[in-house]
């Protein structure tokens, strides 16, 4: 694949971008993965979410 | 409306009587207009011709400087509280507010501003223009900053906050007061029209934030 | 009969929807994505003005679109907060600032690299790299107000007002920045019609680019109401154990 005399500012527009939305989505999964096991961590020492049913509101 | 002078007046005694909030605004801009020319050498011809944009973007930062105070002090001695349960709307009393902050700051600013300007070479002629522009653009700052000021009432690091939140809001007065002055020095008949848009965005900013600025202060009274 | 936005208000009932669609969405972002870049990098001609620098627009022009339409689900969002005090609205602008905030960014970066071979710098005052230069500071912002206030409930209804200041101001600074613009530089050719042959590349990729951006914001959302459930129950625990103590001192 020949991209011509700006392959270098190609290849780094695309570098910076897969670098940026690669640190949001591994960031949003790695929170999720710690609020889950927080989550888990709560109920284990028999934490008791007021309801299920009632908790519309946080 | 007995109400809303009434509070204009409470205000513009009270900075009066404190002074030291305008003499620090004023001795800011000096200092940094000062600072200018030992940053970028004493060429004349450069200074002339950047003085507008300087004395702009110093008076901008002067008046940032003194937007934390406009609700604080009336925040930490409860008498926000009773303005928000008065009859006055509170939308009125931050108008009110806002309006004593522009006569006690923007305009002393605007007026200074020539003088700063005879330090940075500005062109004699442009003075009436300078001062006109700074006049129909600092009301816009005053009532725009209120809203800022409103929403970091309780914020930590209130300073730095509000600078990041009302400085871009102060893109638009900025660039047709630097425009306008640019049409008058170029002769040219677009400073007029320069001028209109600048009171227009003073104008729409008397309208639209006090009610922004009073609907942050209700959020955090109750 | 419920609306569907009342149906969703409820956090469990919204957690069991996301849940079933969130792998929809992010397999479809993950196809279309992928089949976009392989037009981009083996089919799609170069520009006849631009040569292989066009390249950078399949990914430039998504992320410019994603920064807009993430500022306005945010001001509806608030809007939603502040007016019919929906409970999910705060969790939704919540989550997605830093999204916008970075997709601003990308477009911001990728425009700056795209312009380097084009206009021979990396930044120029052009209206729209500007434009996109305050849209980012107003992310900034709202982050940063967000962040500053201790009592969450205050902080969400706060930067939603500070959002909808925002929505009201950028049409203004819009303007003015492309009249200072237009007093200042001449035009920088910087628009030119796109190419059948590029369009259908590029609207792909900006389809696979807004489902990530989607994927991720229910992701996120999912994310806040963990965290507020798992700080709801750190506080009754803390509730809890100061009544018993209570009772052990009083008896």
């Amino acid at each position: 694949m020949d991209l011509g005399p700006h392959a270098a500012f190609i290849w780094a527009s695309y570098g910076t971008f897969a670098l940026i939305i690669g640190a949001i989505i591994g960031w949003t999964l790695f929170d999720g993965w710690r609020q889950t096991k927080a989550l888990s961590d709560a109920d284990r020492r028999g934490l008791k979410r007021r309801s299920a049913s009632a908790d519309t509101r946080d | 409306m007995s109400g809303f002078l009434a509070l204009l007046k409470r205000d513009l005694t009270l900075a009066l009587r404190e002074g030291s909030a305008l003499g620090t605004a004023l001795g800011f801009f000096l200092v940094v207009v000062a600072m200018l020319p030992l940053g970028l050498g004493p060429d004349l011809k450069l200074l002339s011709r950047i003085a507008p944009g300087v004395l702009w973007i110093a008076l901008l930062l002067a008046a940032l400087l003194s937007l934390p105070r406009l609700f604080e002090a009336d925040h930490e001695d409860g008498s926000l509280e009773v303005m928000a349960t008065a009859p006055l709307p509170l939308e009125l009393a931050v108008a009110a507010k806002a309006l004593a902050h522009w006569i006690s700051t923007g305009i002393p600013l605007a007026l200074m501003a020539p003088v700063l300007g005879i330090m940075l070479n500005l062109d004699i002629t442009l003075t009436p223009a300078l001062v006109a522009t700074m006049l129909a653009g600092t009301p816009a700052i005053s009532f725009l900053g209120s809203v800022g000021a409103a929403l970091t009432l309780k914020a930590r690091r209130g300073g730095l906050l509000l600078a990041l939140l009302v400085l871009p809001l102060y893109i638009p007065t900025l660039i047709f007061g630097i425009s306008a002055i640019g049409f008058a020095n170029l002769g040219q008949d677009g400073f007029g029209a320069s001028l209109m848009i600048l009171g227009a965005i003073s104008l729409a900013s008397i309208a639209a934030a006090p009610v922004a600025a009073a609907a942050a202060l209700r959020l955090q009274m109750s | 009969m419920q609306t569907l936005t009342q149906r969703l208000a409820n956090p469990t009932r919204f957690m069991e929807l996301s849940r079933a669609l969130l792998p929809w969405v992010s397999a479809g972002a993950a196809l279309f994505i992928l089949y976009a870049m392989y037009l981009v990098f083996f089919v799609a001609p170069p520009d006849y003005q631009q040569g292989e620098t066009v390249k950078i627009m399949y990914i430039h022009v998504p992320s410019a679109w994603l920064a807009l339409m993430s500022y306005s689900l945010i001001a509806l969002s608030s809007f939603g907060l502040l007016v019919f005090r929906h409970p999910l609205a705060d969790v939704s602008a919540k989550a997605a600032a830093p999204l916008g905030a970075a997709f601003t960014l990308c477009a911001l970066i990728t425009g700056s690299l795209w312009g380097k071979p084009m206009w021979g710098t990396y930044w120029v005052w052009d209206a729209r790299l500007t434009s996109v230069l305050i849209l980012f500071f107003l992310y900034l912002g709202l982050i940063a107000l967000r962040s500053s206030l201790e009592d969450e409930a205050l902080a969400g209804k706060l930067t939603a007002v500070l959002a909808l200041v925002g929505v009201a101001i950028l049409p203004i600074i819009k303007f003015s920045v492309d009249w200072w613009n237009t007093l200042h530089q001449p035009s920088t050719g910087f628009t030119s019609s796109v190419d059948p042959s590029m369009r259908t590349p590029l609207l792909l990729s900006a389809i696979g680019f807004t489902l990530l951006f989607f994927a991720l914001h229910l992701k996120a959302m999912q994310n806040e109401i963990l965290r507020r459930r798992v700080k709801s129950l750190r506080l009754a625990e803390v509730e809890r154990g100061e009544r018993t103590f209570a009772e052990r001192a009083g008896g």
